[in-house]
């Protein structure tokens, strides 16, 4: 067989489709890089332009302000109470619940039907459109149980949209703490909850905190849930059942019904900053927590 | 025999799954002195140290048969306590593993569990360093992660943890595997003073191991128990062909 003769006598020449592993080691390398880039280059697109098109109309009247004239004018103070006030109740109330339930499934219970139904109901929840949860709670929480348009409802309602994130990641991170810390833990004579919260939850703390800070992120940023538990009152909320606004909302009601481009925009740049400057502050700690795990 | 057996193991049968671990063991194991449980891998050593303090517990789709009596009394009679139980027969497992925290944390784990705070803790922790023989070398760094020690030294902090809960047996899984020569010696030297007070079940590291601290041996082979014996005849004078083959050097 000449052929294959030929090719044992460069071996060193694999070609592939007409192109030499170097060749397609430098357009691979170009690609990836491209992408990169053009990835970038969106994120840094969209920041610079919402923050382009709205700081210009942020001063300190609007952040502290009251809307006027359905947000025409005035400023945004109650959307940034409301939006605050809305993500922390909600991590607050999802994240026991969903620690719990992690530690459930992990610890308390050995793998079965009720196992599988619990992670397949939180699998199918956080494929979920928000809207629908936005329903669910217009109608179990505003209307069955009476809260009506409130903070109350509206943070029940996004505790239950992050609650999947929450169970999944906490799980995860419980997961991956290593099984030989529980025997010991055991054979030092912890009962199971003094093992769980002695080894276990120190351990997954980092992994357990990723999840909030996903869930925090998508209650700052939720719109279609909120507008439909929380309602879309301009005052600044008094307890627990006023109605409220978030930012977003806000500025999905701004830019809808053109009430106001250019504090649409500014609400937006607001919304951004918050984001980014939570993600920061929270990556912050969690580096912290991380460092000091590390150095136990 | 003077003493009662601290220990008495009585035909245990345990399985899992299919796989017979060990097959109609019956055992005694004395008071103040190291049994050595020897044999090749897979005889069902560290299943038989495990099931002494139930750590087999938590282990799905297992089968026991036949009895573990200690000072008399029946571990697996129902309403037994298994923490307590745990806190009077210690292990020490064949890796070094100290929890991610100071070394001080890691001594103090049990005690701490129990609720024992403050001044107690301090004197229970140089106590049981001191006992596992590893005081001098941590007595100025306690408070520092047990992960920065040597493997030799954080097996050693994993003895004094043990100790700290002021148990009646300690259960040592090849506990000097993964440490050098002089590490080896050490924990062997404080096994010798600790076997003046417990009862030690130990799963030496080899036959040498077991000649040079056992005061009384059992050859496990296959789930089996071979043979037993009081003192080194075991290893000089086996009465089984398999034992000596074993302790000869034939296989395993």
């Amino acid at each position: 067989m000449p052929e294959e003769r030929r090719s044992e006598g460069k071996p060193t020449r694999r070609r592939l489709g007409g192109l030499n592993a170097r060749n397609t080691n430098v357009l691979a390398g170009g690609f990836v890089w491209l992408a990169a880039l053009g990835t970038l280059a969106i994120l840094v697109f969209i920041i610079v332009y919402v923050l382009w098109q709205g700081l210009p109309h942020v001063s300190w009247e609007f952040l502290t302000g009251t809307p006027t004239s359905m947000g025409r004018t005035g400023g945004i103070g109650p959307m940034i109470v409301s939006t605050v006030a809305l993500s922390f109740l909600s991590v607050l109330i999802a994240f026991p619940v969903g620690v719990a339930t992690a530690i459930y499934l992990t610890e308390y219970t050995r793998e079965g039907t009720l196992t599988r139904i619990i992670r397949f109901g939180t699998e199918a929840l956080a494929g979920v459109p928000s809207i629908i949860f936005g329903l669910f709670g217009f109608v179990f929480f505003v209307i069955y149980l009476g809260f009506g348009w409130s903070l109350l409802s509206g943070a029940l309602t996004l505790a239950v949209m992050i609650l999947p994130t929450i169970v999944r990641t906490s799980e995860e991170a419980i997961l991956t703490v290593p099984k030989a810390y529980r025997e010991v833990s055991y054979s030092l004579g912890a009962s199971r909850w003094q093992m769980v919260t002695t080894v276990v939850l120190p351990a997954a703390l980092p992994g357990i905190a990723t999840g909030v800070v996903l869930g925090l992120g998508r209650t700052v940023g939720e719109t279609a849930a909120v507008i439909l538990t929380a309602g879309a009152a301009l005052h600044m909320p008094t307890s627990l059942f006023s109605p409220a606004r978030s930012m977003a909302v806000h500025f999905y009601v701004l830019a809808r019904e053109g009430i106001s481009d250019s504090n649409a925009w500014a609400t937006g740049a607001v919304l951004l900053v918050t984001i980014l400057f939570t993600n920061v502050i929270i990556n912050r700690l969690l580096l912290r927590a991380m460092k000091r795990q590390a150095a136990r | 025999m003077a003493d009662q057996p601290k220990i008495e193991i009585q035909n245990l049968t345990y399985r899992y799954g299919e796989h017979t671990a060990l097959n109609n063991v019956s055992l005694e194991i004395p008071p103040r002195a190291v049994t050595a449980l020897f044999g090749p891998a897979g005889g069902g050593k560290t299943t038989l140290l495990r099931l002494i303090n139930r750590l087999n517990d938590t282990v799905d789709g297992t089968h026991r048969r036949g009895q573990i009596l200690i000072d008399g009394l029946d571990i697996y009679a129902s309403g037994t306590d298994v923490p307590a139980l745990r806190r009077r027969v210690g292990m020490v497992f064949a890796l070094p593993l100290p929890l991610p925290m100071t070394i001080f944390e890691n001594v103090t784990y049990g005690p701490r569990l129990q609720g024992v705070r403050g001044k107690p803790l301090e004197e229970l922790a140089e106590r049981s360093l001191r006992q596992a023989a590893i005081w001098d070398e941590v007595a100025d760094r306690l408070h520092t992660p047990a992960l920065a020690l040597s493997g030799g030294q954080q097996q050693r902090v994993c003895l004094a943890r043990v100790l700290a809960l002021e148990p009646e047996v300690i259960l040592l899984d090849e506990p000097t595997s993964g440490l050098d020569p002089i590490s080896t010696a050490k924990v062997e030297e404080s096994l010798l003073t600790l076997k003046q007070e417990y009862a030690i079940i130990m799963v030496p590291h080899s036959v040498q191991q077991a000649a040079r601290v056992a005061d009384h041996a059992a050859f496990l082979l296959m789930g089996e128990l071979i043979e037993t014996s009081p003192g080194v005849r075991l290893f000089t004078r086996p009465r089984d062909k398999r034992t000596e083959d074993y302790v000869t050097g034939r296989f395993g």
